[in-house]
């Protein structure tokens, strides 16, 4: 039961990117379409649950003064296959995502979450951990896509829905990243605190 | 010379770090909300950048010259993070007033990415010693503009009676949407 709570606090409660605000840099960056976003959210989560299982692997033989640097290291060993995994099998999706798959090292939200859960807690649970909040990105990063290629080109995930009548060309320009998870994060706070109200009058 | 004036120009304003390329996100949401952090951020970073895009560009020719170019990510970081530290040492020791102004924010610059991506950018664009000091200064100084633009911005913002839904981060977003128009406006001034 509270493995369960482990993997799925990262969708919505503790969601990285709407709740936490981290990781914020690919998120605005890649998500021009709904598949760039997938990929990206996929490849962070591959990232964040490998370096979140050594981490906690290895956690009671770091010694804690220089933890930061070895976290580091372990990240962007992982980074690096992540990128060479891609550049091998997913070509076109490694050229358009670029310069932000190296930058996945320095993604707060995995740092965030080798300091904050798996320095601290069992091998089995920061892997559910890393596995929820990096499916939470995901998440995020494929519903931010998708209203972002819905409204700038008329599409989802490639599929057309009204075609090029009503396209809103700025949503597919950075004004438009910006924009979109505004609104966003705005209603996942309204919805946040519609349900704390609803939790105070029980 | 004009080449290298067009890359601090085009880093500075055309393609600004924060508001067209969207690199160093999370400290510019993060100490934008008073003017004061915000210039401290702005120039430590700045100063991160500047030196270690010299450092990286020498450890970029040693990685190339022994093919290991395989190993960018995990030397760059790494290189970057212990410079980092160095600085901070320093400063604690030589300059306590220096310390004091860009101390806090120093620990902060490791996990900042426009540091790792300026520096990988240099790489993949194959610069110069010069063209990637001038490169990382354009960017920094676009960082700081940035921040000082969006300071200002926010200082005021906390006097207007906002939507519940809307407080923090969500108008920070939309501000920034607006800034970036803004800085759109600067698009097709120069082509490299």
């Amino acid at each position: 039961m509270s493995s369960l709570k482990e993997f799925s606090k990262g969708f919505f409660k503790e969601n990285p990117t709407y709740v936490q605000v981290l990781g914020m840099c690919p998120t605005l960056a890649v998500t021009t379409s709904a598949l760039n976003g997938l990929g990206m959210g996929l490849a962070t989560t591959a990232v964040l649950t490998m370096s979140n299982i050594v981490i906690s692997a290895i956690r009671k033989a770091v010694p804690k003064n220089i933890r930061i640097p070895i976290f580091i290291t372990v990240i962007a060993s992982f980074v690096t296959i992540v990128d060479m995994l891609m550049h091998a099998f997913t070509y076109d999706l490694w050229k358009t995502l670029g310069l932000f798959i190296p930058l996945i090292v320095v993604n707060c939200l995995i740092m965030g979450r080798a300091e904050a859960f798996a320095s601290r807690n069992s091998i089995g649970k920061s892997m559910l951990d890393g596995l929820g909040m990096g499916l939470g990105f995901t998440g995020s990063l494929v519903l931010l896509g998708s209203v972002r290629e819905l409204l700038g080109s008329g599409t989802v995930f490639g599929l057309e829905l009204w075609g090029k009548k009503f396209n809103i060309f700025l949503m597919i320009l950075p004004p438009g990243a910006y924009m979109t998870l505004g609104l966003l994060a705005a209603l996942f706070a309204y919805i946040g605190i519609t349900r704390k109200k609803r939790g105070g009058s029980k | 010379m004009s080449r290298i004036f067009l890359i601090l120009l085009s880093a500075l304003l055309v393609n600004n770090y924060v508001f067209i390329k969207f690199l160093g996100i999370c400290p510019f949401l993060g100490v934008s909300k008073k003017m004061d952090t915000a210039v401290g951020m702005g120039f430590a970073a700045t100063f991160v950048l500047v030196m270690s895009s010299v450092i990286t560009w020498f450890v970029n020719i040693i990685l190339v010259k022994m093919g290991l170019e395989f190993l960018t990510i995990i030397t760059f970081i790494l290189v970057i993070a212990t410079f980092v530290q160095f600085v901070e040492l320093f400063l604690r020791k030589n300059s306590p007033g220096l310390y004091e102004a860009l101390g806090i924010y120093l620990p902060l610059i490791t996990t900042n990415c426009i540091i790792l991506g300026v520096a990988i950018l240099n790489a993949q664009q194959s610069y110069s010693l010069l063209e990637s000091v001038f490169h990382a200064l354009g960017a920094g100084l676009g960082f700081l503009l940035a921040l000082v633009i969006f300071a200002g911005m926010r200082e005021r913002l906390e006097l207007y009676d906002l939507p519940k839904p809307f407080e923090g981060v969500p108008i920070a977003l939309i501000l920034a949407s607006i800034m970036s128009m803004a800085f759109m406006g600067f698009q097709g001034l120069i082509r490299l």
